[in-house]
């Protein structure tokens, strides 16, 4: 190896080292404008929006863990989102365990069901498995639609009680959700920053770039993508459980339907899969603009609103299949001849 | 139960399944063809049964005579979807399977808006027509003319996309594109030009089949969500691509249905079709008799 190659691997490690180190410094800024959002957007409509755009930031992220960094699409992760928001609402409800539990058994269950899914699923090929995880959310959907101890068709209410962290209850104001959203994201982006750097991260893209070469040259396959199954099936659940909180009111389709699925997928398809900041770049640009048609032009149920909504992401899956991010990275993303 | 019940249920269902496999065989074809699975198959179908409603309430002709204008107008449709969408998804350098996944479902929440903002989110039916409101007693076994039309009119389709995809220049073509894009530009295939045609041919299948089922069934803009489902279910566990495993599929998914619907509440009746495809595909990854 002569030393001009040496010179530039050592040049490229610390590019990169540096690289990530502005992903932190970008981290920062995002949770310091986030912090003080909630005393400049004062208007509740403005900061629902701002809440839901936080929370799927977050879900796109848990989805990209799987779908991006891995190459598994699924189309199923609603199942995920329902066990973590009826795990919290069932126990709240029913025995009055506080959510910070709820969301933790939720997100346990959702990562053990992610392992027994993915035993079977992960030996099947592209659009089989797309198909066969909207199949599967499909069974959980109508499962949950006819449980009677989780209120079947109708759902679940939260009872109605006094402001608390403790039960995650806040009437009076929408800003505790911000700043719980905003937790939410930062723990998810941090998790995919880790493992980026980690031997997972470069295990899951290796999968996702060449299975076979990545297997010959030692990579556990299989179990490569049971963990990053998991680890996706957790933080969506989590997602679930905060957004029940929030809402305080779920039922089968309000949460566990096939449009869910999409929606955590999209984001990320959006800005980018497989990228730290894609997800959030895509929900920062899809949430807003779906919530404010929604809202303006949904209401009269003239369907401008699906009409916009769609042919939005028809376009940009057309004229910007690799993302969003591809704008900003520019040619240090081409790949060298 | 009863025989005459059980061959009810089962007469029953095998009618519907009929109709699964023609609406679902378009999405498998095309997927044979090029390998792309159109997220939008749903929509086609709704469209479809929009078409044959807008086409009744203008020309108040009957459905009977309307269907082969409509399969025809989706001729074009599927032709011009691929020319205008589709051909722009395959072109992609990276992520061509997420760029045609979230096209195709771009266009079907677009086209679910247009039928809205044109035809409101009412549902509509059409509610006369030629075949409508007569049953026929096959010795105790009352069927609905109909559905017993479409398990005709879906057996006819297929002994003709049979034939043409077996006999005809038009069908080798499509073979050939399939087996080996870069090589039938060699010998004078265009390839765009198959996929649009391989493109219209699916979306008249689908379209034919919406045409028979607005006949007796409620048009809505969401009413290709459910059919979209069982399509997949269908054409994976029949195999992709597979024209015989569309068909048998159709009506194994069609009769696994009708009989569920007599076991548990009608709401859980896709629950057995669900565990069915995912028997098969944990058994046999690619299908029943999926070759790709």
């Amino acid at each position: 190896m002569s030393d001009a190659t040496v010179e530039t691997k050592a040049m490229r490690r610390r590019s990169s080292a540096s690289k990530r180190q502005r992903h932190l410094v970008a981290l920062a800024g995002v949770a310091a404008i986030g912090a003080v959002s909630p005393f400049v957007v004062t208007d509740v409509y403005l900061q629902n929006v701002l809440i839901l755009t936080l929370m799927y930031g977050a879900l796109a992220q848990s989805w990209n863990i799987l779908g991006g960094y891995c190459g598994q699409i699924s189309l199923g992760h609603a199942l995920y989102f329902g066990v973590g928001a009826y795990a919290a609402t069932y126990l709240f409800t029913a025995f009055g365990i506080t959510p910070w539990i709820g969301l933790v058994v939720g997100g346990v269950l959702s990562a053990a069901l992610a392992l027994v899914l993915g035993y079977f699923c992960f030996s099947l090929k592209g659009h089989y498995f797309a198909i066969a995880t909207i199949v599967i959310a499909e069974i959980g959907l109508l499962i949950v639609h006819n449980a009677e101890f989780l209120g079947a068709a109708m759902g679940i209410q939260w009872p109605l009680g006094p402001d608390s962290w403790a039960t995650l209850q806040f009437t009076r104001s929408k800003v505790p959700f911000i700043y719980l959203a905003l937790v939410l994201f930062v723990i998810t982006w941090v998790v995919c920053y880790l493992i980026e750097g980690s031997r997972w991260g470069f295990w899951w893209r290796a999968i996702k770039d060449d299975p076979e070469a990545a297997q010959s040259l030692g990579v556990e396959i299989f179990q490569s993508k049971m963990a990053a199954a998991a680890v996706s099936a957790f933080f969506t659940a989590v997602a679930g459980s905060f957004y029940a909180a929030y809402v305080s009111y779920i039922d089968p389709e309000s949460v566990m339907s096939f449009r869910f699925s999409l929606l955590f997928a999209l984001p990320a398809v959006l800005g980018g899969i497989g990228t730290l900041w894609g997800p959030a770049l895509g929900a920062l640009v899809l949430i807003p603009i779906t919530e404010i048609t929604r809202s303006y032009l949904g209401g009269s149920g003239s369907g401008i609103d699906l009409i916009i909504y769609g042919g939005l992401i028809m376009f940009v899956a057309l004229a910007k299949p690799e993302g969003l991010m591809s704008l900003f990275s520019g040619s240090s993303r081409r790949k060298p001849q | 139960m009863e025989m005459a019940s059980l061959m009810q249920v089962l007469a029953s269902g095998l009618l519907m399944g009929l109709l699964y496999a023609l609406i679902a065989v378009g999405l498998s074809l095309i997927f044979g063809l090029m390998n792309v699975v159109n997220f939008a198959h749903g929509e086609f179908l709704m469209i479809a049964m929009y078409g044959m409603f807008g086409l009744w309430l203008v020309t108040a002709l009957d459905p009977v005579l309307l269907a082969p204008i409509v399969t025809a107008l989706m001729f074009v449709f599927g032709a011009v979807v691929y020319m205008g969408v589709v051909r722009f998804a395959m072109r992609a350098r990276s992520n061509i399977m997420m760029a045609q996944i979230f096209s195709t479902f771009g266009l079907a929440i677009f086209m679910q808006g247009v039928a809205q903002y044109f035809f409101s989110p009412d549902y509509r039916s059409i509610p006369d027509s030629w075949l409508g409101g007569k049953t026929v007693d096959f010795g105790g076994v009352f069927l609905p003319i109909p559905q017993l039309v479409g398990g005709a009119v879906s057996i006819a389709a297929f002994v003709v996309l049979y034939f043409l995809m077996s006999r005809t220049d038009f069908g080798k073509s499509l073979e050939a594109t399939r087996e080996d894009q870069g090589a039938v530009a060699l010998v004078g295939i265009n390839r765009n030009r198959v996929f649009a045609l391989g493109w219209g041919l699916g979306a008249a299948l689908v379209g034919l089949a919406g045409a028979v089922l607005s006949t007796f069934y409620y048009i809505y803009p969401h009413v290709g969500v459910p059919f979209a489902l069982i399509s997949f279910v269908v054409v994976a566990l029949g195999g992709f691509g597979s024209i015989f495993g569309a068909l048998a599929a159709g009506m194994i998914v069609g009769v696994v249905e009708a009989v569920t619907t007599t076991l548990v509440p009608a709401s859980m009746k896709l629950i057995s079709v669900y565990a069915l495809y995912l028997a098969v595909v944990f058994i046999r990854p690619k299908g029943l008799f999926g070759r790709l």
